[in-house]
């Protein structure tokens, strides 16, 4: 029998269609404007944990609109945001498929704080009001130091599942799992930060990088990274660091699962009731 | 020996585990958003019938386990193995021991048809059908007139076996249809 039915129900597909409204409507409330920045754009990100899916002779669907969205920043654009689609590959499963819908955005001189402050006004929104509590990483997951980088990967992300029910913001991550977030005070720690709601890691925010040269650095840690594990190089966005050298503006910005805040809304236990079709 | 990767396990993939054959039920993704991904998985170790779980690192590969189902016919006890013959006409025997057979004991009627476990060739497990017919050796005597609500009581069927929940109209000899999941009577079989 033939499998041509979509994967979720129509009246789900309307309350998502409801849910992408109130989304837009908040940020036009802030005059946060909207922007759609390519899907296949000629480079990727170099993260050794986030791949890629390469169209060959033209080069990649966007795993995040981040770099694109940057390059705006630095041309002088304002606060924006992109609800679209991005691409990560080999990833399936209850909550995740290859093809997802992300919701991006980026605040001019906002720091990671007040953004998740406006995390949290966007999920009640979505979701209905709820408190927030905060954890730190280390609180999380213990101590980074000396434990191999998979143990602790499989640590957070059973540690983010037994946060339930609930709404978590995990701050404070190690310096190394920095990412393009920028280092805090401390130098030990990052300004980076996760929403998880109800065992389901929602969001990942950054007070964000600017620094080129600690950019390139990051880049090339990397591709070092890559090498070990056998995983392909990755070029770097040579657009992307010469908006960086004209100046990035001192902004906070955060991408958000939006198929999986979806799934929450309705209720859902798996991306497949949110989706039209699944992805194989 | 053929290998799976984690990408390829699917629920009722045989695989082998610390020397053990193993029956996938489930395989869930897990990946932190900026972590590596894993797949956490479910099976049943097939000698055992144990449910086990493990994380493995997503790519990483295991050895398939050489496990086939094959309907077999049930000949007779030895008093040590239990035969079975092969359907398709090759007239094919194994012969299975105790553990093999322990779940199955209670519903093996000889010429009816099973599904036999191979791994390597050697059975290591017989699954009844979900409905077996079997006649009752022993029980209370029937109450007449008592057909259709009112109590129940046990029966005591050819295989040896005790089921509950047997109507009291129910006679020594009368063959019942029997729910082999659950253990429990469904019907009087049509004669």
């Amino acid at each position: 029998m033939s499998d041509w039915r979509p994967s979720a129900s129509v009246a789900q597909l309307q309350q998502r269609a409801q849910l992408l409204g109130v989304a837009r409507a908040f940020f036009a409330e802030r005059s946060v404007f909207e922007v759609q920045t390519p899907v296949l754009a000629e480079h990727t990100v170099t993260e050794p944990d986030v791949q890629s899916i390469e169209v060959p002779g033209f080069g990649y669907l966007q795993t995040s609109p981040e770099y694109q969205i940057k390059r705006l920043l630095a041309a002088g654009a304002p606060s924006c945001y992109q609800l679209g689609p991005a691409f990560r590959f080999g990833e399936q499963g209850r909550l995740h498929n290859p093809e997802f819908t992300m919701l991006e955005w980026y605040r001019l001189d906002f720091d990671h704080l007040q953004l998740m402050h406006e995390v949290a006004e966007l999920v009640d929104r979505l979701l209905g009001a709820k408190p927030y509590q905060h954890v730190s990483h280390i609180d999380l997951v213990g101590p980074a130091a000396g434990r191999p980088r998979d143990e602790l990967d499989l640590a957070f992300a059973e540690a983010c599942e037994r946060l339930s029910p609930g709404r978590f913001f995990i701050t404070d991550y190690p310096a190394d799992q920095a990412a393009l977030a920028r280092l805090n005070a401390d130098g030990a720690t990052a300004a980076r930060f996760e929403l998880v709601v109800d065992g389901v890691e929602l969001a990942n925010g950054y007070w964000e990088l600017m620094d080129p040269a600690e950019h390139r650095e990051r880049f090339a840690r990397d591709n070092d990274s890559r090498r070990q594990r056998d995983l392909p190089e990755v070029a770097s966005d040579n657009a992307f660091l010469e908006a960086l050298e004209a100046g990035l503006p001192n902004c906070a910005g955060v991408a958000v699962g939006f198929d999986r805040l979806v799934m929450l809304a309705l209720g859902a236990d798996g991306l497949d009731q949110v989706l039209t079709f699944r992805g194989q | 020996m053929a290998t799976y990767s984690t990408n390829e396990f699917r629920s009722g993939m045989k695989v082998m585990l610390d020397g053990d054959p193993c029956n996938i039920l489930e395989n869930e993704f897990v990946k932190p958003g900026k972590g590596q991904a894993f797949n956490r998985v479910k099976m049943r170790n097939l000698m055992n019938g144990r449910v086990w779980e493990r994380t493995f690192k997503s790519g990483e590969s295991i050895e398939a386990a050489d496990v086939i189902d094959s309907d077999m016919e049930y000949l007779y006890n030895d008093g040590e193995f239990w035969h079975f013959m092969k359907t398709d006409d090759s007239y094919e025997q194994v012969a299975a021991g105790a553990a093999a057979v322990a779940e199955c004991q209670n519903w093996l009627k000889e010429q009816d048809v099973y599904q036999v476990t191979l791994w390597n060739d050697d059975p290591i497990a017989v699954t009844p059908p979900n409905f077996v017919e079997l006649e009752v050796t022993d029980t209370d005597p029937g109450l007449k007139g008592d057909t259709a609500n009112g109590g129940t009581k046990p029966a005591t069927l050819s295989t040896g076996a005790t089921i509950k929940g047997v109507p009291l109209f129910i006679n020594i000899g009368d063959v019942l249809k029997v729910d082999t999941r659950t253990g429990e009577y469904v019907s009087r079989a049509k004669t």
